[in-house]
């Protein structure tokens, strides 16, 4: 692998007695689009304002291209912010706040103009160069504080939630616009968001913060199927937590309201008579048994939610209930509550929480 | 009910209105009186045509400049950095800008003379110029409480960390931000209080008189205690200045720059 590009090394922050972030560590490669996700107040910001040099780490080193620049002031860094909120200077025009960072690196106006118009170009905005921030939508003033952002060429691209301003039809279009700019121009970029969806959707990566520490790190595939932690599995995507008591370790059998699931392999480590929290995605569970999902348990209907093409039925079983889509078919009837019911599915696709 | 506190309201507005207008119609009528047995502006010629008029009229304006220029470059910097960096001395800073307020000039300025005097460290009174520039760093004080004031309250329209930190991560330093980004966006609070300013010094006495600077201020004194008629066109034409000045600052609050935060 090469070398990453942006390394955070053992990062830590605190504001007087209270640490924010604790030893967080990550390394980015180069074009990489890596998204920190996590809940509010999880430390998101601050490492991303230290990565941008507005607040100094308490510990630790950050790496870009293998210059250390940790103490390094802001202005030095070349990296480019799009801000939460709308940040575009309201007495410059838009050719204008696009050029700003151009001419503030003396760029001759020539280049700079030239380069204005591309970057308005890229963000499907051409004819929009001499209007005022206050005559654009909220859309259009994050599209133009990206371009502003992108057009010294930063070697490094930070976004703080730049879409949770803005209404949902708009962010889903714009992320992805965001994500298509990303990969054209190559640029190593972080992206903070508590937007699961939005954290899975365009990253190549995703951190799962809580607490100010990294959970996870791993491809949006990684994070969702294969949770490290309890935080990560209950916070990214819908999940069933069942109780199991682990009845024989050896042969990896687990008791869930008392019916016998066979786990072979999954226990690592734990004892006979350990309990466990065993979690299933809804769209690895099906109702009756399947071809492939080798454990099945029996409960009750207790819930039918007809949601148009899928069919969302939550099961009673014990004490605990479990969620689970299935298909729409115009020829069978949806189950009705109270139904025994039979779930099925594959013990591979069990995670079994620590 | 309704229509007895409005019978009220409007008695009050008419009293307070009377109190305020009255003298200055009076004072008009008299400033034209200078010619016998008819109304006449002769009054103001001879003001307008008295040399002394002239020179410490362009002394006052002058001055006045100078107090904008140290005002600006004092109060803006200081008031944004409160803002951005020291926001818990705000109260610290706005109690000493208020100083000027309840400390009378007279103690000011002498005050100044003690500390300045010809034999002093930094001897300001020594030279004609050393007096006015300590003038024009006396009238900064007494602006300070309405400057202050008034570039605080245009900061508070924008945001400044988030404008600033853009800017910074730019590429941008602090006199970049200050010219190009926050200074542009807190003008028209920086004119009116500019205007303040103007108004004040236009018609500040006390200072320009125990420095014996020959200011717009001790001319009205002198010719008042010297002349019938025209101390009343005087009077007239200062408070023309100030009014000009006051109308000036709400016409320039229309052009004030939209904030990006609301768009339409
Ligand atoms: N300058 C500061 N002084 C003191 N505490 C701070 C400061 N900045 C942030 N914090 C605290 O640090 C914690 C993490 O803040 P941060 O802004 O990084 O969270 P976040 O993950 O970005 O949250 P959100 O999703 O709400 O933006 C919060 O508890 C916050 O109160
Ligand atoms: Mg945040």
């Amino acid at each position: 692998m090469a070398d990453p590009f942006l390394s955070i090394q053992h990062v830590r922050k605190s504001f007087g007695a209270t640490t924010v972030v604790e030893d967080f560590s990550l390394d980015v490669e180069p074009g990489e689009f890596v998204s920190f996700l996590g809940p509010s107040g999880c430390g998101k910001t601050t490492v991303l304002r230290m990565v941008a040099g507005f607040e100094e780490p308490s510990a630790g080193k950050i790496v870009v291209a293998g210059k250390d620049i940790t103490r390094l002031k802001p202005n030095q860094r070349n990296v480019g912010m799009v801000f939460q909120a709308y940040a575009l200077f309201p007495n410059l025009t838009v050719a204008q706040n696009i050029a700003f960072g151009l001419k503030v690196a003396g760029m001759p106006k020539a280049d700079a103009d030239r380069r204005v118009a591309e970057m308005l170009d890229i963000i499907k905005l051409p004819q929009m160069g001499d209007r005022y921030p206050y005559q654009l939508s909220g859309g259009q003033q994050q599209r133009i504080a990206l371009a502003r952002a992108i057009a010294p060429k930063p070697k490094l691209l930070l976004l703080d939630e730049p879409l949770s301003a803005l209404d949902a039809k708009v962010r889903v279009s714009l992320r992805e616009e965001i994500r298509s700019i990303q990969k054209k121009l190559g640029i190593t970029t972080i992206f903070v968001t508590h937007d699961q969806e939005e954290a899975l959707s365009i990253s190549d990566r995703i951190a799962v913060m809580y607490g100010g520490k990294a959970e996870q790190v791993g491809t949006p595939f990684e994070i969702y199927n294969r949770p490290a932690t309890k935080f990560v599995a209950n916070f990214v995507g819908t999940l069933n937590v069942l109780e199991g008591t682990v009845t024989d370790a050896a042969s990896g059998m687990v008791r869930v309201n008392s019916q016998e699931v066979a786990l072979k392999g999954k226990l690592n480590g734990s004892k006979s008579g350990d309990t466990l929290s065993l979690a299933l995605r809804p769209e690895a569970i099906s109702l009756g048994r399947q071809p492939g999902r080798d454990s099945s348990l029996a409960g009750e209907i207790s819930e039918v939610h007809f949601l148009g093409s899928v069919i969302r039925v939550r099961v009673g079983i014990g004490g605990s209930t479990v969620s689970l889509d299935t298909f729409n078919s115009p020829a069978t009837p949806p189950p009705a509550v109270g139904e025994k019911a039979e779930i099925s599915f594959a013990s591979s696709d069990m995670l079994v929480l620590h | 009910m309704k229509q007895g506190s409005r019978f009220w309201a409007w008695l009050v507005f008419g009293v307070g209105t009377t109190y305020f207008i009255l003298p200055l119609l009076a004072t008009f009528e008299f400033s034209l009186r200078k010619r016998r047995g008819e109304y006449s502006f002769d009054a103001y010629r001879s003001v307008f045509e008295d040399p002394n008029f002239q020179t410490t009229f362009t002394y006052s304006v002058v001055v006045a400049i100078f107090t904008i220029l140290l005002g600006v470059l004092l109060v803006v910097p200081t008031a944004y950095w409160i803002r951005l960096r020291l926001p818990n001395l705000r109260p610290v800073v706005e109690f000493i800008t208020l100083l000027p307020l309840v400390i009378p000039a007279i103690v000011i300025v002498f005050g100044y003379i003690r500390m300045f005097g010809s034999n002093s460290t930094l001897p300001f009174l020594a030279t004609a110029r050393g007096t006015d520039v300590l003038l024009v760093i006396g009238y900064a004080v007494l602006a300070l409480p309405y400057m202050y004031r008034a570039v605080d309250t245009g900061l508070r329209t924008i945001d400044v960390r988030t404008l600033t930190e853009a800017a910074q991560i730019l590429g941008a330093g602090w006199t970049t931000i200050i010219a190009r980004i926050i200074l542009p966006n807190v003008l028209i609070a920086v004119l009116s209080g500019a205007f303040l300013s103007f108004a004040i010094v236009i018609g500040e006495f006390t200072m320009a008189s125990l420095l014996n600077r020959p200011a717009f201020g001790p001319y009205l004194q002198n010719i008042g205690a010297n002349s019938a008629y025209e101390p009343s066109a005087l009077a007239i034409i200062s408070f023309a200045i100030t009014w000009g000045c006051m109308s000036l600052i709400q016409i320039l609050s229309r052009f004030a720059p939209k904030s990006a935060n609301r768009p339409n």
